[in-house]
């Protein structure tokens, strides 16, 4: 397997070097032991629940709960939770088909998302999304969307409305590497550059799209975020295993933002642990590289460095787990007695 | 009440939106600065300056998607496409995202959009710029679709399209963007999913939309002339599709003749006629005839691509073929 796809055993802010203008990496906790207005064990909290929520969600594909398309966010976490932390209430977020971690670090109910992947009427979409669909427009998280980088447009769109009523909020926009071929991507780019659009595209590269690593399906090698010096978007690119660092590339872009300074992008580095969806093999990859990435799993590391650094104890770490555990057990019970969507439901919601 | 063109009846349309409603802006290709492709937003950003007339690149999915954003959050976006062909290019934003993103979301999203594109071919534009793809649309549920054949219903459609909560495309017939017709000076509007009947009859109902009117009404006055009592069925909405105005036709007339001015097969008059058939069988005199143009791309030529489009003869010889009139 190609040696580029290899994390670095240990993250070097050298390597994760911001591009122009960009928003630097960090080793996660700086000398002084970090600043004080972030809530660390908050963090690792939804990081853990993503992860356990993803595993309970495996669990019941296998089981025939849950049906479709199933694709987990497992080893992305910490890549979601840093964004979304730096986020305000009113900011719009975008998402694509890997989607309930995003929903879930934007505090969308866990009992209604898991509902939804078991297509009950309690579920966020009352069972007619599905795993691909979340949406919760409350929290203005506007949905998982499924045709790669077709969100794209609509985080631009949601901007365009943000900058024409004249607010500082602001739209982020997730996707993934594969996204970065198709056409609409670049059209995007584009558009949000020409009109100064208040969105953060954020870029989830986890090194494959589906089964196709990166070197395969794309001239110019695994770095994203040099080439969007063709639209002027500044760029950086982050560790995407190190939620603080992912945090702070954020919080840097989210500013450069709200003070009228148009689009930014973030290329944040992940790696899923498992499949592209619960129907793949991962016959295009090694074990070898997945145990590697495995290394730098962010709901091991990042707690092991809190208690490092006397931020957190190993007790607060298991009560947190414990009760997370708890959180998600009672998810896929509320799930499992939901009821099914009554028959009449399926022409309603089509026109308004 | 006054004679204008059709494209001076979308203008006053736009126009009083626009003075009425802030949340509402345009975007498209060349509507500011060259006023438009087809003229319709001449002087449009003079007027109201370039946040609310937004030139885009040549960039359909894009400008498509950001209007479904922009209307996600609450504004009311009209976006001008340059030609119906070119929707294609942004059809996955137009069905994936603009129609389904409310069922997906289980009613949370609207999407109070409205598409304009102009359509039909008849310009000697050739296969790229000629097609009638509303036909396509009318079938995907989450939108409305309408097209209209005179000012009249030109800007009745379009008041009712950017009231409404949903997207709506409107499909403006190309070469009727010059056509004349009375409009009055008093407010009114056109419920969506209504079609008209423009003339009453008793032996044969004929039907179409947009530019497929003109042969049409040609082909309804040379029947007249000959004594045949013809009833003429605008559609006006493909989307929804008023078929019990049509049944009530037919339950008068015992004879149908459904026109398109798109290709015929696949089209809307197929739905028309399967419709017509489950519900009203048993007052059918005879078979339901269907006029199209004919299955092949546009061509350039202007006397061939003439033979393609549906003409008053092709409907004459439907009607004298299927009911000996």
């Amino acid at each position: 397997m190609a040696s580029s796809t290899k994390p670095s055993s240990k993250p070097s802010s050298k390597r994760f070097k911001s591009s122009k203008n960009g928003a630097g990496g960090s080793e996660g906790l700086d000398e002084s032991g970090v600043a004080a207005n972030i809530d660390h064990l908050h963090l690792f909290r939804q990081m853990f629940l993503i992860r356990q929520f993803e595993l309970a969600c495996g669990e019941n594909y296998s089981n025939g709960m849950i049906r479709g398309f199933l694709h987990l966010y497992v080893g992305q976490e910490a890549t979601g939770v840093g964004a979304i932390s730096a986020l305000r209430d009113d900011d719009y977020i975008v998402s694509h088909y890997r989607d309930h971690g995003h929903a879930l670090a934007r505090g969308v109910d866990v009992n209604r998302s898991m509902a939804e992947l078991f297509g009950r009427a309690t579920g966020t979409s009352k069972g007619k999304g599905g795993s691909m669909h979340i949406f919760d427009a409350a929290k203005r998280f506007m949905g998982g969307h499924a045709i790669v980088a077709g969100q794209m447009p609509l985080a631009a769109g949601l901007a365009l409305a943000q900058q024409y009523e004249k607010t500082d909020g602001l739209t982020i926009c997730f996707f993934g590497d594969g996204s970065t071929n198709q056409g609409i991507y670049h059209e995007t780019m584009n558009l949000a550059a020409v009109w100064k659009l208040p969105v953060l595209f954020f870029l989830e590269n986890n090194m494959y799209g589906m089964g196709s690593s990166i070197e395969r399906v794309r001239a110019g090698g695994i770095d994203f975020y040099p080439g969007m010096s063709t639209y002027e978007i500044p760029a950086a690119e982050v560790d995407g295993m190190d939620v603080l660092a992912v945090r702070e590339a954020t919080e840097t872009a989210v500013a450069r933002i709200r003070a009228g300074a148009g689009p930014q992008f973030i290329e944040a580095k992940t790696f899923r642990f498992v499949g592209h969806s619960l129907a793949d093999g991962q016959k295009y990859r090694g074990q070898k590289e997945v145990k590697e990435w495995e290394q730098r799993d962010p709901i091991n590391t990042f707690p092991a460095l809190l208690i490092k650094k006397g931020m957190a104890t190993q007790k607060q770490i298991e009560e947190i787990k414990a009760r997370v555990d708890e959180e998600v057990a009672e998810a896929v019970e509320f799930a499992e007695r939901s009821p099914e969507p009554d028959p009449s439901e399926i022409d309603t919601d089509i026109l308004a | 009440m006054a004679e204008i063109v059709l494209r001076e009846a979308l203008k006053r349309g736009l126009e009083e939106a626009l003075d009425n409603d802030p949340r509402i802006f345009m975007m498209g290709e060349d509507i500011g600065e060259y006023g438009g492709a087809y003229a319709v937003t001449d002087g449009f950003l003079k007027k109201y300056g370039p946040e609310r007339i937004k030139d885009t690149p040549i960039s359909e999915q894009a400008f498509l998607g950001a209007g479904i954003g922009a209307a996600a959050a609450g504004l009311r976006p009209i976006v001008e496409f340059m030609s119906m062909s070119f929707t294609l290019v942004a059809f996955d934003q137009i069905v994936n995202m603009a129609a389904n993103i409310r069922y997906m979301s289980g009613g949370q999203i609207s999407v109070p959009m409205v598409i304009r594109a102009p359509t039909g071919a008849g310009v000697q534009l050739g296969a790229t710029h000629s097609q009638s793809f509303e036909t396509w649309l009318a079938e995907v549920p989450g939108m409305k679709v309408v097209c209209p054949s005179t000012p009249y219903d030109a800007l009745g459609l379009l008041r009712s399209a950017i009231k409404d909560d949903n997207p709506v495309f409107m499909a403006e017939p190309a070469l009727l963007y010059g056509a004349k017709g009375e409009v009055p000076d008093e407010y009114y509007d056109i419920e969506i999913g209504k079609a008209d009947v423009t003339r009453e009859g008793s032996d044969v109902t004929l039907v179409s939309y947009g530019y497929g009117m003109r042969p049409l009404n040609e082909a309804a006055d040379r029947l007249s002339a000959k004594g045949v009592s013809v009833e003429v069925i605008d559609l006006r909405s493909l989307s929804p599709l008023d078929i019990t105005t049509v049944v009530s036709s037919v339950q008068k007339t015992y004879k149908l003749v459904v026109v398109d001015n798109a290709r015929r097969t696949g089209g809307i008059m197929a739905e028309v006629a399967a419709e017509v058939q489950e519900r009203a069988s048993e007052w059918l005199d005879g078979p339901i005839m269907r006029v199209g143009s004919d299955d092949v791309p546009w061509p350039y030529n202007r006397g061939l691509e003439r033979e393609v489009l549906t003409d008053a003869d092709d409907i004459l010889r439907a009607v004298e073929y299927g009911f000996g009139l």
